[in-house]
């Protein structure tokens, strides 16, 4: 009975939270996402509340986050990578073209002078505005002037002062919001070319309109102070005759746009591959070298004889045990050029620039790469040869093999076979190890010559992030396009390299 | 088999050199020593050297007053707190707050991950449904596309979340928390389905004819018997996000909202020298309960780390 509350109540909270996003979607008019919160809403209803499902009753908390945060966003980075998604190209047609009329708006010389008072609703802020023939209107950014009804509101002379549904900003508000406040333009009607009102000081406002035309019937956009006529050239933006191009375009489809550009822009292109044959060396080299530091250190430490190997071990796993973003992050600062304890203590003073000069980054890059990783190295080779049957050394040393003979050729094999499935993933890991790269060298030193932002350490996971997220040319389109390159390279490479060390174990 | 460090093996006499400690068996001669032991004792220090020296250094630095990167490099010539003292007052670097969400991200974040994927571990190792081979398979899949790669789409994802409710969008800890449930599911699900074949299926039988229903079964039964694999689910989850920066330096933004690894990283690359002690002061602080947990749990995470792989 207490079970059956408990879940009564959770499921009547999840409907609570359900009903709520509903109806905030439904006040933006998104119906499509009301829908579906509704139909997943239901479903989780009949699974939890139907007698049968067990397996679903399990299930399906952890599959919505599932498919939320990792399904959805694996098809969502497929289309993104088809568009041109990006700074410039943000949002849809229509916004594209309120944005360039918004944005250029002069006040209408001459024009009536409106009585206003600045409120506020759910809806965001609004002008509620009394024109100069005494007609009350109410309207935001988004939603034009539309008359009130006389019962609603209050007037205080020939100004309206406060509506029904609303709330009327006082002094102190007005003041703390002045930016938003004289940002605000609200249309005079649903076709933006009848103009805005604006206000600059929330008690007067007028009419301003906007110097680009936009016709709906040519789909052209007409800047009337020069003349210019800019035209929807189905590249997501409007473009002049004279190749002029507006600031502000639109989301479209591109199809293998992003995926053709390192190709049309051999210098972007030459980098990238530069990028991809380092971000291959980065990640083998890593694990090589890791594995056998992690190996000979196995080896070393492999005696019953040694009663002080505790302690080793326990030292020698600590950088594993250290956050590793903070491990990279101690090291930006024993390596720094001018202040560093390597240069100016190790070194007695050198002026080794170890994270600018390309070469000697990609080195340093790799030496804390290899710091952060031979514990764990250490760690699975430890347990792989403590776990190798000691006959089969007696056997081959009874038949006569050295030391030596019984390592190459019995220990290092077997030892292969155990830890390959981990060094391959262990390669996987270091081929998009983002962590090291960026908090040491940023990806940096810059490449000289390419217009992008490409650095000489930057593996294709750090371009990624470069490409949307730093400067000012964001272009979601192509990081994505870039992070479907890693998945195919890894998702290939890991593919072949099982089946090869599947290959490998049956030969044992 | 999972890998054995035999924390308990510590010779009370462990740390002397051998030289001077009377072997048990017989008295090697020194040469001997020197062949068979003595390179072994060089190699281990030598790489304790390399592995322990950053941690040493950023130790000092952290205590060294000299509020330089040059005059961290004077190691342990003074020693005082001023470097903390200086991290927890200033109010521009709200250290104690990041701290606190990244504990709070870690802590939740973790116990959501364990509870979810044993809650589908159970459906998947217990019950017998349509969909489930193709459910076990897909979890496999979804894994080779990691989150890093969608970085981009998350971002405009939560982009888009933010204007319905901006309370679980950008700049939120509850939608970070979010994020990171639905990528670890994956992975954990699987490990923990494995550890869950392990206990005996005659076990839950018995307790139905008792008369358990299957809640009963799982939260009293079943969830004690695989507490190993929970806690090395819930560390390993907990250790990782602690590390985590991609995605969180994308959706934090406010100073008071960010996590350790995007607030100190953001904190020492903006001006080295001048930062760097303060920064080691933070970083010694940062590290402490992971290295503490990781150290204290070390046996179970490395076995958990190599469990099936190592045979």
């Amino acid at each position: 009975m207490k079970v059956l509350a408990l879940k009564l109540v959770l499921l009547a909270l999840v409907d609570a939270v359900a009903v709520f996003a509903m109806s905030v979607m439904l006040l933006q008019d998104d119906y499509v996402l009301a829908g579906v919160v509704l139909v997943v809403t239901l479903l989780v209803n009949w699974v939890y509340l139907s007698p049968g499902l067990l397996p679903a009753k399990y299930l399906t908390p952890g599959l919505i986050f599932l498919a939320v945060f990792q399904v959805f966003v694996i098809v969502y980075t497929l289309y993104i990578a088809f568009t041109n998604y990006g700074d410039g190209h943000n949002s849809t047609k229509d916004d594209a073209i309120s944005a360039i009329v918004g944005q250029n708006t002069q006040r209408v010389e001459g024009s009536p002078v409106y009585q206003v008072q600045v409120v506020e609703s759910l809806a965001g802020l609004g002008l509620l505005a009394t024109s100069p023939e005494g007609d009350v209107l109410v309207g935001t950014a988004e939603q034009p002037l539309e008359e009130v009804a006389e019962g609603d509101v209050t007037m205080d002379g020939p100004r309206a002062t406060a509506v029904a549904g609303w709330t009327s900003l006082g002094m102190q508000d007005i003041l703390q919001r002045q930016q938003e406040i004289a940002a605000l333009q609200v249309p005079l009607s649903d076709d933006l070319a009848d103009g805005f009102l604006r206000t600059t000081n929330a008690s007067q406002a007028f009419v301003f309109e906007s110097t680009f035309v936009y016709d709906e019937a040519a789909d052209t956009m007409t800047d009337s102070a020069s003349g210019i006529v800019y035209r929807d050239l189905g590249n997501g933006q409007f473009e002049s005759g004279d190749g002029q191009v507006l600031g502000t375009g639109w989301q479209i489809v591109v199809g293998f746009e992003n995926f053709l550009y390192p190709f049309e822009n051999p210098r972007y292109g030459g980098a990238l591959v530069s990028v991809l044959l380092w971000t291959f060396a980065f990640a083998i080299i890593s694990v090589g070298l890791s594995f056998f530091l992690g190996l000979f250190l196995a080896i070393a430490l492999n005696d019953p004889r040694m009663k002080s190997k505790f302690a080793y071990r326990v030292l020698s796993i600590l950088p594993y045990a250290f956050p590793s973003f903070l491990g990279a992050l101690v090291w930006l600062g024993l390596m720094n050029t001018e202040f560093g304890f390597i240069n100016n203590v190790l070194l007695g003073g050198a002026d080794i620039p170890w994270l600018t000069d390309p070469w000697l980054a990609k080195v340093s890059t790799i030496i804390v790469n290899v710091w952060l990783g031979f514990p764990y190295m250490f760690l699975i080779c430890l347990g792989a040869l403590q776990s190798i049957p000691e006959e089969l050394t007696e056997a081959a040393s009874v038949d006569g093999a050295t030391g030596w003979q019984v390592f190459s050729g019995i220990k290092l094999p077997l030892l292969f076979v155990s830890t390959a499935p981990l060094l391959i993933s262990s390669f996987a890991f270091n081929f998009n190890n983002f962590n090291i790269i960026y908090m040491l060298t940023r990806g940096g030193p810059r490449m000289a010559g390419v217009e992008e932002n490409v650095g000489h350490t930057d593996l294709l996971i750090t371009l990624v992030y470069k490409t949307a997220f730093e400067g000012v040319g964001r272009d979601y389109g192509l990081a994505s396009a870039l992070s479907i390159l890693i998945f195919i390279i890894v998702a290939t490479v890991s593919t072949i390299a099982f089946r090869r060390t599947k290959a490998l174990e049956e030969l044992n | 088999m999972s890998i054995e460090i035999d924390p308990i093996a510590v010779d009370p006499t462990g740390d002397r050199e051998p030289e001077r400690r009377p072997a048990p068996q017989s008295r090697m001669s020194f040469q001997k020593w020197l062949r068979e032991l003595g390179w072994r004792h060089l190699v281990g220090i030598a790489v304790v050297l390399f592995a322990a020296f950053p941690l040493v250094y950023v130790l000092s630095a952290s205590l060294n007053p000299s509020g330089t990167l040059t005059g961290s490099n004077a190691l342990f010539r003074e020693v005082s707190a001023e470097n903390y003292v200086a991290l927890l007052s200033d109010p521009r670097r709200p250290y104690a707050a990041w701290f606190a969400n990244s504990l709070i991200v870690g802590l939740v974040t973790a116990a959501g991950t364990v509870f979810l994927g044993a809650l589908a571990a159970y459906s998947f190792s217990r019950m017998r449904f349509t969909g489930r081979r193709f459910g076990l398979l897909s979890l496999i899949l979804v894994q080779m596309f990691p989150q890093l790669l969608a970085v981009v789409a998350i971002y405009l994802l939560m982009r888009g979340i933010s204007d319905f409710f901006p309370a679980i969008g950008l700049d939120s800890l509850v939608g970070l928390i979010m994020i990171y449930l639905g990528g670890a599911l994956g992975v954990n699900t699987y490990l923990m389905y494995g550890f869950f074949n392990t206990v005996p299926s005659s076990i839950d039988e018995a307790a139905k004819i008792d008369g358990a229903g299957h809640a009963r079964i799982f939260f009293t039964i079943i969830l004690r018997l695989v507490a190993p694999i929970l806690a090395v689910v819930g560390l390993l989850s907990f250790i990782t996000t602690m590390s985590e920066f991609v995605v969180s330096s994308v959706i934090l933004t406010s100073p008071d909202r960010l996590t350790l690894a995007v607030g100190l990283f953001r904190y020492v690359s903006e001006e080295t020298n001048t930062n760097y002690p303060v920064f080691a002061a933070g970083a010694v602080l940062a590290a402490i309960p992971v290295m503490a947990l990781f150290l204290w749990l070390q046996k179970y995470i490395v076995g958990g780390l190599t469990a099936g792989a190592v045979k």
